[in-house]
């Protein structure tokens, strides 16, 4: 805790400035420009492709972005001199595919970055991890290895890997995407009570009912641009932009299929 | 071999016969003509001829303590000598492999290539006759036992490093990400992430490593060892010249078993496990 900067004040968690990225040729993000508060909880929506992963990864810079600046309390992410190891312990991450390490247990998992980067002493190292254990709920796992766990718990022992490292904001890419339906709502629940402990989160997820609960904000993306964003219950309710529109309708509704949408589903597997 | 075929033309030949029948047929004929020809052999051979060649126990007798106490140990030592190094340069030709400093790259690459494509006898002559000639008054620790291990492990370090390299490249990407992520230099996430790992998946291979070192070690002779240096090619090769028998021979390659077998099975096992893991 005590090696943590305070970030001046009125500075924002995360400031994103006319931020684009291209993979070769193909330019993912066009000139993207965000702010997110100390405490506030986005949510990012939007069509696969549309670039939320690359953007959120550009934020602790595992993708390099092309040009632009991004801000992290006080420090640019993107100077050239930034020590991105020592900006990226303030900010946790959350992937899809849970990556939690194989070869450690559940709170060798939780310790290893603790005693390696922050240099805390072991028997401090595993307070705090019990502790984070015990708020999502795994503490009864703790000598298991990760994949003798369930997706759900996985996740949730991800997320306190996470807590474990005190970060001062947490990012979240669709963290229940690649969960059985009836393991969703597990970690949902532990990202809810987060968010109400006054965590500053960015969450990529697809989870509309969520996103429009938890979030203050819901950012809407499409082909690399913000097209809309706003209050949760305006942009999910009462979304102003025809794209925004319909990309809920689809997502809300997937049960109704337009027929255009089928004709041209049918062009391109047989193009 | 098979008589298994779907051809439609030999499938009228024999209209009489199911496949399946045809293939317990074939099956009787090739065992039969094994029997047949083991039976001739046996029956031509002149056993108190034959094992007058490749069994004497005199021989064997006059053998042993020694195969064992200076071939077998020898052989083993060379081996594991050979092991380390190769393991500790190979390991380390792997990061540079993999590093994002290009000549790093490069030099890991050329050393590669060019150490497997040379036949490991070549490099031990190299090593033994070059290095000293090159740097007068340069000795190896432990005389022979250290030109040994970096002779031999020039080259199966070239090897470990290809194996290495794909078991770093194994491990998946989300592992470095999370651990990058988590605050890690790349160093670390290297050293306590992923290598460890990678290590996993090369044991088999590594292991297989270890068995053709102990069969290489049989060309350390071309250096001009001393009695107490002989490994057990050479140990046999002096009792062959001296007894005019194969039994030395037949002896050395026994006691290699007793070390490659084990090895095998070690591999075998590890196999088995970490597919279970999986
Ligand atoms: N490392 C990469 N190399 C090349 N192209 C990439 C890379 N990562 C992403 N892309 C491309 O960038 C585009 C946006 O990808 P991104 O993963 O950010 O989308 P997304 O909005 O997260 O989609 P999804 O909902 O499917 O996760 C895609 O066209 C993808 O093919
Ligand atoms: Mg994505």
């Amino acid at each position: 805790m005590p090696t943590q900067p305070i970030p001046a004040p009125g500075s924002h968690a995360i400031s994103i400035r006319n931020l684009k990225k291209s993979f070769g040729s193909n330019e993912v993000l066009k000139d993207i420009s965000l702010e997110i508060e100390p405490g506030e909880v986005v949510c990012i929506i939007g069509p696969s492709g549309s670039g939320k992963s690359t953007l959120l990864r550009c934020v602790n810079l595992l993708e390099v972005p092309t040009s632009g600046t991004v801000l992290v309390g006080p420090d640019e992410v993107t100077h050239p001199d930034a020590d991105l190891d020592r900006i990226r312990r303030r900010i946790g991450m959350v992937f899809q595919s849970f990556n939690l390490f194989p070869h450690l247990t559940v709170l060798e998992n939780l310790t290893v970055a603790q005693i390696k980067v922050l240099k805390r002493r072991k028997e401090d190292a595993i307070a705090t991890a019990r502790l984070n254990l015990h708020r999502v709920g795994m503490s009864h796992k703790e000598d298991a290895y990760p994949g003798q766990l369930s997706g759900g718990q996985q996740q949730r022992v991800a997320i306190a890997r996470s807590l474990s490292m005190e970060p001062q904001l947490m990012l979240f890419d669709e963290p229940t995407s690649a969960l059985d339906p009836e393991l969703v709502g597990e970690v949902l629940a532990v990202m809810k009570s987060l968010a109400n402990e006054g965590m500053t989160m960015v969450i990529v997820t697809h989870e509309m009912a969520f996103a429009r609960e938890v979030a203050d904000r819901v950012v809407f993306m499409d082909g690399g641009y913000i097209v809309e964003q706003g209050l949760a219950l305006e942009v999910i309710g009462n979304p102003q932009e025809e794209r925004t529109q319909s990309f809920l309708h689809r997502v809300l509704n997937p049960m109704v299929i337009d027929a255009a949408e089928v004709i041209e589903a049918e062009e391109l597997s047989t193009a | 071999m098979s008589t298994q075929t779907t051809h439609p033309a030999t499938e009228a030949a024999a209209p009489r016969l199911t496949r399946r029948q045809r293939a317990r047929l074939s099956l009787g004929v090739q065992y039969a003509l094994g029997i047949a020809v083991i039976g001739l052999l046996a029956f031509m051979t002149d056993w108190a001829t034959f094992s007058a060649a490749f069994l004497r126990f005199d021989i064997l007798e006059r053998m042993l303590p020694r195969v064992i106490l200076i071939g077998l140990v020898n052989t083993i030592i060379y081996a594991a000598l050979a092991f380390i190094f190769a393991f500790v340069v190979g390991l380390l030709l792997a990061v540079m492999r993999l590093s994002s400093v290009a000549a790093y790259r490069w030099f890991a690459g050329a050393y590669v290539e060019f150490f497997r494509g040379v036949p490991a006898l070549v490099v031990l002559f190299m090593v033994a006759y070059g290095i000293p000639n090159a740097f007068p008054g340069f000795q190896f620790p432990g005389d022979k036992y250290g030109m040994v291990m970096v002779g031999l492990g020039i080259t199966a370090a070239a090897y470990m490093a290809e194996t290495f390299r794909a078991g770093i490249q194994a491990v998946p990407k989300g592992q470095l990400e999370a651990a990058r992520t988590l605050g890690m230099s790349h160093t670390r996430t290297m050293a306590t992430i992923v290598i460890p790992q990678a290590f996993r998946v090369v044991i088999p291979p590594l292991t297989n490593e270890m068995i053709l070192l102990v069969k290489d070690s049989s060309l350390v002779y071309v250096l001009g060892v001393t009695a107490a240096q002989y490994e057990l090619t050479k140990f046999a090769q002096d009792f062959l010249n001296r007894s005019v028998n194969a039994t030395p021979l037949i002896v050395a390659a026994l006691c290699y078993l007793a070390i490659t077998l084990p090895l095998s099975g070690l591999v075998r096992r590890l196999e088995a496990r970490y597919a279970k893991a999986r």
